[in-house]
């Protein structure tokens, strides 16, 4: 593909493309104007006919043009842990992978829990140039879990979504209080569903790999007793939940029979927990030691089956950088956490050539789905909608090599597997910030 | 004279749209005594009223000890601090001792819900509630009313909007079945978390944003944040408490141009109201307040002892 410097602003037709919207459900071959960091038009009719003086035109020669994935939970290192990820390197991994929208955690040093850093973050992010990095508020101060931060002047600065991330919500009357607040301002609160009492100690889930290992185990009941809670407090306030990375099979059971009782809950799944399976850690892979950790086999199908029917809203890579030092140790004391943002688009369509569903609705899952419960303007292909864009070819196949990621850490579950789908170029705010080579 | 039906004032809630007219018709006339240079009459003279106040209070006090002496009642003022209520007297028994002492009325102010309700049933006397937990402030809500009779000339289809620690507020509670039963619209706006479960059901319009909820209000009402009364954290910091519920111009923005501002106290200057906003006179009533108050705590104490012979109390 012929690649030509395209830097807002300007006028440039991509045409002769396979255009992919998963909100609208167009699927059409067609082309997109953009002009400056908009997106001016975008339809069959977009050629390179309509093609004006002063467009610039780039044929996608056939292959996909979709909007930019919207990854919901990327834990970055900086500020505090640049030894890990940085906002540059976490940027590039983010563009090579169609990511164009990153929400980071708060698990920061120092806690995103005060404007100046939500500030700084969105200051660092802009600079760098590539995607657009918007965080994630802490719940609490400092994390602690016992006084509720400033929610309103922090989604006022830019929060988009509040959480203590990697940190579970542990006293109830804290989360009642925290729901509540949040309702007042119309936020919502996403929570690692894990209860830190039944979880403690362990490493891996519970159950006879474990037991074969010689590991402690988590009970899947950490998962869903929490969970339960939750949709309890939700029930009580009204406030909006949306609950991260499940796990396990109990969970979707519980968060569909939540939906269907009309609560403002709403969940994600992650790459590793409807892909990967206990197996995966075999001789003590402590790449494979995720939080919460990988489930067994029915586990796995019940995500997959929960994405298909919607129980699942969406799917974010949970991207957790570890480095060398912290993953190179005997399991039970390896940092858990797996990098994600360049295998998000890859593993996402094996659902799609699994035959489990469209590539239309697998894309969605990954960018306009996200987007709506963010609030975000981006993942649409649309009239007046930022240029935020991937050209992609889904069918190309490609080998997780670790040590090839552009992730200042490589620690992937996913190391040596045969995946399908690999991103062209992306486009940031009309700008190219990724070309394959 | 239209008969008021009730031997104690223990809240608005039970009064009628008859009983709450005839206190501020009451305290209309009170005004005038209190604004004439003798401010003295004898309608209590030989009466004996007794301030009982189990929770710290200046303005509510006073003003009751005010009223009484105006109407020639002998007045006595007891604080019950902590430390009396330690040596391990019972409510019950602290009312029983004082009404072997005959008193005519009780003013009685408690931290706890519904315990001046229960002492009223042990005395012969009347009782009127000075605020009770975070039930019923009941005279609060009266000089609310004649407050804005006086200065709007009606209450019937005002929009009134009561914004702050509803959660917290007896105040609020009052104001809520003052207003409604004389057919104003009442709105309150706070953060979630400072909203009472279930208070839609009192016919109320809850908001959480002042600006919609200030809009187009002939009232707002400001109530103090009562973080003595907080336990764990109902907002994160007082800075974002003023800059989404603080009443400051830019909120009042909404409001019809001459809507009245008004203010229980004590103030909390920068916390729910701004200086400005509280020191407007053009717009601010809070001085007024305090002088209806006096007022209407006059209305009561005639009306009720009044009462006294006309209506028996049950057997004790």
């Amino acid at each position: 593909m012929a690649v030509k410097a395209d830097r807002a602003p300007g006028r440039v037709a991509y045409i002769n493309a396979r255009l992919l919207d998963p909100a609208s459900g167009l699927d059409t071959t067609g082309g997109l104007l953009r002009e400056g960091e908009i997106i001016k038009d975008v339809g069959p009719h977009v050629t390179a006919n309509v093609a004006l003086e002063g467009v610039t035109v780039i044929d996608c020669e056939g292959l996909c043009l979709a909007p930019g994935l919207v990854d919901m939970r990327v834990h970055l290192g900086e500020p505090g842990e640049e030894h890990k990820e940085t906002l540059a390197s976490a940027g590039r991994a983010a563009t090579k992978g169609g990511i164009t929208s990153m929400v980071c955690l708060p698990n920061t040093e120092p806690v995103i829990d005060d404007m100046s850093v939500v500030e700084f973050v969105a200051r660092r992010a802009r600079l760098q140039g590539l995607t657009k990095v918007y965080p994630y508020g802490a719940v609490t101060k400092g994390l602690a879990g016992k006084e509720i931060a400033e929610l309103g002047m922090l989604a006022e600065s830019g929060a988009v979504a509040f959480t203590d991330g990697l940190t579970p919500i542990k006293n109830a009357q804290v989360m009642r209080r925290a729901l509540m607040y949040a309702r007042t301002f119309d936020l919502m609160i996403c929570q690692h569903p894990e209860e830190p009492s039944l979880a403690m100690g362990g490493v891996m889930n519970a159950g006879e790999t474990a037991t074969r290992l010689g590991l402690t185990g988590i009970p899947r009941e950490a998962e869903i007793i929490m969970i339960e809670r939750d949709i309890r407090l939700v029930e009580l306030t009204g406030g909006r939940l949306h609950i991260a990375h499940i796990s396990t099979s109990d969970a979707v059971e519980v968060i569909r029979g939540a939906k269907a009782r009309g609560l403002p809950v709403t969940c994600d799944a992650s790459p590793p927990y409807f892909a990967l399976n206990e197996v995966a850690i075999g001789d003590y892979r402590t790449f494979a030691k995720l939080s919460p950790p990988l489930r067994d086999e029915t586990d796995r199908r019940a995500i997959v089956e929960g994405i298909k029917d919607g129980t699942i809203d969406c799917i974010a890579s949970d991207h957790m950088p570890q480095d060398e030092e912290s993953k190179r140790l005997p399991f039970a004391n390896a940092a858990a956490g797996g990098v994600g943002l360049e295998t998000l688009l890859p593993v996402t369509l094996e659902l799609y050539h699994n035959g489990h569903m469209s590539l239309l609705k697998a894309l969605g899952l990954i960018s306009s789905r996200p987007a709506d419960l963010l609030g975000l303007r981006s993942g649409k292909l649309s009239r007046g909608r930022p240029a935020d864009l991937m050209i992609f070819d889904p069918d190309r196949g490609w080998k997780v090599e670790a040590d090839k990621l552009l992730s200042k850490s490589k620690n992937t579950p996913f190391d040596g597997r045969l995946v399908q789908g690999a991103v062209e170029r992306t486009v940031v705010d009309g700008r190219t910030v990724y070309v394959s080579d | 004279m239209v008969f008021f039906p009730h031997r104690h004032l223990l809240g608005i809630k039970g009064l009628s749209h008859q009983d709450i007219t005839l206190l501020l018709d009451k305290a209309d006339e009170a005004v005038k005594i209190s604004r004439q240079r003798e401010k003295k009459t004898s309608t209590l003279r030989g009466l004996t009223q007794i301030n009982l106040f189990f929770e710290a209070s200046t303005r509510t006090q006073s003003s009751f000890e005010l009223a009484g002496k105006r109407l020639g009642a002998d007045v006595m003022n007891m604080s019950v601090g902590n430390s009396s209520v330690k040596k391990g007297e019972t409510l019950i028994d602290t009312a029983m001792t004082l009404n072997a002492m005959h008193p005519d009325v009780l003013v009685v102010r408690h931290p706890e819900s519904g315990s001046v309700k229960l002492l009223s049933e042990k005395v012969n006397c009347a009782v009127i509630n000075g605020g009770d937990g975070a039930h019923e402030h009941p005279t609060q809500a009266l000089l609310d009313a004649l407050t804005i009779r006086r200065r709007v000339g009606k209450i019937q289809g005002l929009r009134v909007a009561i914004c702050g620690d509803i959660l917290h507020s007896r105040v609020a509670r009052s104001n809520i079945h003052l207003l409604t039963t004389m057919g104003a619209r009442v709105r309150l706006i706070a953060p979630r978390t400072l909203i009472p479960t279930g208070i839609e059901h009192m016919g109320v319009e809850v908001f959480n944003d002042m600006r919609e909820g200030l809009k187009d209000c002939d009232i707002v009402m400001m109530l103090r944040l009562q973080q003595e009364r907080m336990h764990g954290n109902y907002f994160p910091s007082v800075r974002e408490y003023f800059h989404f519920f603080g009443l400051d111009y830019a909120k009042l923005e909404g409001a019809k141009a001459d809507a009245l501002i008004m203010h229980p106290g004590p103030m909390n200057r920068g916390v729910e109201i701004d200086s400005e906003v509280a020191d407007d006179f053009g717009r601010s009533a809070i001085h007024e307040q305090v002088e209806m108050g006096v007022a209407v705590r006059m209305a009561a104490l005639e009306i009720l002892t009044a009462n006294l012979d006309r209506i028996p109390q049950r057997n004790l």
